[in-house]
């Protein structure tokens, strides 16, 4: 069984590229309405809740609400532009399109595709991040340059929750499943991660739980850098996102190739 | 059809570069393997339910391979298994000298697949099918631009090179899906059902496809349930019924061996009062439905015993292969 579990492992550095161009391939033919899609929901909630909310809160945390809830909008769409490739895309890819099946007939590995697959979905989380960056930084509510920096960690949340979505996409029988990750898991975690208010709003015993989420993680190191104040506990951040980038990738290997080959 | 000595295609220098550190059974450095399958002694179950069960045969390179039976007989398994995507309960399997599924990706470099189901990306044109795949092999896309010509000529597709695929019949996917599994120069071919829902025309374009593929010297596996297909493509075949062999052979030796007489079909009355009126001049009678199968010891006797008898109708011919399963199963091989 070990045996078979590391010949399922990616075969080598390289494999995983070829299975991210087939998906880039693909993406470009449907670029623009893919872009936009991306971006109207977290521009709704930046707009609506930013103006709407805005007024009557006034500045949160030094800066304007429509500013601090910025920040927190770039990690959350690539937060979900990530889970959602991983849970219907990917999962179409593997089930219905067959395109796993045609794969898996080459020198490609089940680890290569899973790879593949996180890498492309933390492509599409970089680019919602961005895009929503974009926007704030054109009304001025942050930098140009401190986008830039926070690039990578757009990237990296991106790779995140594709890692952790694999996990329910190797497991899930059918789409229905999907729906109780999404308002199970992806919903409350806008709320309790200080995306659209500050943590310390939250009773006590929530504030616990924020420690340990992903998006949490995120939104302490990108909104710092958005909004130009000092950045504490970098490390640990950083750290725990790579942990939820790794660790579910092999827990996901390992699901997909019990499950595709028995 | 008849096969001489394979002839070798030259392996590429992408087709053997994975090979160093590889335990090759020859000892002549470069030679080919001249066995290209070896499943020995699989069994494998699905919880309780066995559907391989005690499975041998040999695949010589060169030669077209058929593993024939009705739908849940266990060909795909088996098919699945010699390419390492399903893992044996006991037994071994051998795929050009590399032991399965343990090393199954290095035999998967020189091996293409035509899959039971389409599985080409739809949104893609002809001409990106190929590209895509061939970059899971590692080619590179100048690599795949000088192949693509030669297997779109291959496929009969020059002129759909910038088609969709979802706008291709279904006769014109089967033909890409077999150039895509082209695109590696691959020394063995896995054809799981290659024509099953095939028009007849388009049928004969793609035994003719791979006839021209055999004649240079590639091996195929062949799984179908369709008796002409194997009559005229394999050189050796193999029956399953339930995941057991239970015939093995050269088709025509099958035939002869199993049969061995003319088969006179029989319909338009009572089959069991036809089958008493003719088991004097029969080796064995079979009857399925409505029809009596009569292995006609002497056709001249059985056609005079019928001839004039109001509303029943007859067929002579020789034995196929259709007879043959249903000799050995008391079932036709239909799904």
């Amino acid at each position: 069984m070990w045996k078979l579990y590391v010949a399922a492992l990616p075969a080598n550095g390289w494999n995983w590229i070829a299975v991210w161009r087939r998906n880039y391939l693909a993406w470009k033919k449907v670029a623009l309405a893919s872009i936009l899609g991306n971006l109207a929901d977290p521009l709704i909630y930046l707009f609506g809740l930013g103006a709407g909310l805005g007024m009557m809160v006034g500045r949160v945390d030094g800066v304007s609400y429509i500013a601090f809830l910025s920040a927190g909008m770039v990690a959350t769409s690539a937060m979900t532009a990530s889970t959602f490739e991983t849970i219907y895309a990917t999962f179409a890819r593997m089930r219905a399109q067959r395109t796993w099946e045609a794969i898996l007939h080459t020198q490609v590995t089940i680890g290569d595709i899973v790879l593949g697959e996180l890498a492309w979905a933390a492509t599409k989380a970089s680019l919602a991040g961005t895009g929503i960056g974009v926007v704030a930084a054109t009304l001025g509510y942050t930098e140009w340059v401190s986008l830039l920096y926070a690039l990578p960690v757009i990237a990296l949340t991106g790779l995140a929750f594709a890692s952790l979505a694999m996990i329910v996409t190797a497991l899930a029988p059918s789409y229905e499943y999907f729906i109780f990750y999404q308002t199970l898991v992806i919903t409350p975690m806008l709320f309790l991660s200080g995306a659209v208010f500050p943590v310390n709003q939250l009773p006590g015993a929530f504030q616990h739980v924020t420690r340990i989420l992903p998006l949490a993680h995120s939104i302490d190191v990108i909104r710092p850098i958005m909004l130009g104040s000092p950045l504490v506990h970098v490390g640990l951040h950083i750290g725990a996102l790579c942990c939820y980038a790794v660790v579910p990738f092999f827990l996901s290997t390992a699901l997909l190739r019990r499950r595709l080959m028995p | 059809m008849a096969q001489e000595a394979p002839r070798w295609l030259e392996p590429s220098p992408f087709e053997w570069k994975d090979q160093t550190g590889l335990a090759v059974k020859t000892a002549i450095p470069g030679a080919k393997p001249t066995v290209a399958i070896d499943v020995a002694s699989v069994t494998k179950s699905y919880g309780d339910k066995p559907v391989i069960n005690g499975l041998s045969f040999t695949v010589a390179a060169g030669e077209c391979f058929g593993l024939l039976g009705p739908n849940g007989a266990g060909k795909s398994t088996i098919t699945r298994m010699i390419l390492g995507m399903t893992t044996p309960g006991t037994g071994e399997i051998t795929v050009l000298g590399v032991p399965v599924p343990s090393r199954a990706r290095l035999a998967r470099m020189r091996i293409g697949v035509v899959p039971q189901f389409d599985n080409l990306d739809l949104e893609f044109t002809v001409r990106e099918n190929l590209l895509v795949f061939g970059r899971y092999f590692r080619m590179s896309t100048r690599e795949i631009e000088a192949v693509i010509p030669s297997l779109l000529e291959f496929a009969r597709l020059e002129n759909k090179a910038d088609a969709r695929v979802s706008d291709l019949s279904g006769g014109m996917k089967r033909r890409l899906t077999l150039a895509r599994a082209l695109i590696n120069d691959p020394q063995l071919l896995i054809l799981d059902e290659p024509t099953t829902g095939l028009d007849p025309h388009a049928r004969h374009l793609i035994w003719e496809r791979l006839r021209s593929l055999l004649a240079r010297g590639k091996t195929i596996l062949l799984t179908t349930h369709i008796m002409e297909e194997a009559e005229r493509l394999c050189d050796r075949l193999c029956v399953l019924e339930a995941g057991h062999k239970i015939a093995e052979g050269r088709p025509h030796m099958l035939i002869d061996e199993k049969i061995g007489c003319q088969v006179i079909e029989i319909y338009g009355g009572d089959p069991h009062e036809l089958s008493a009126l003719v088991s004097p001049h029969a080796r064995h009678i079979e009857v399925s439905g409505e029809t009596v199968f009569c292995y006609a010891s002497d056709p001249e006797q059985v056609r005079v015993q019928l001839d004039g008898r109001a509303g029943v109708r007859f067929l002579q011919r020789p034995p196929n292969l259709e007879d043959v399963f249903l000799r050995l199963t008391g079932r036709e091989l239909k799904d």
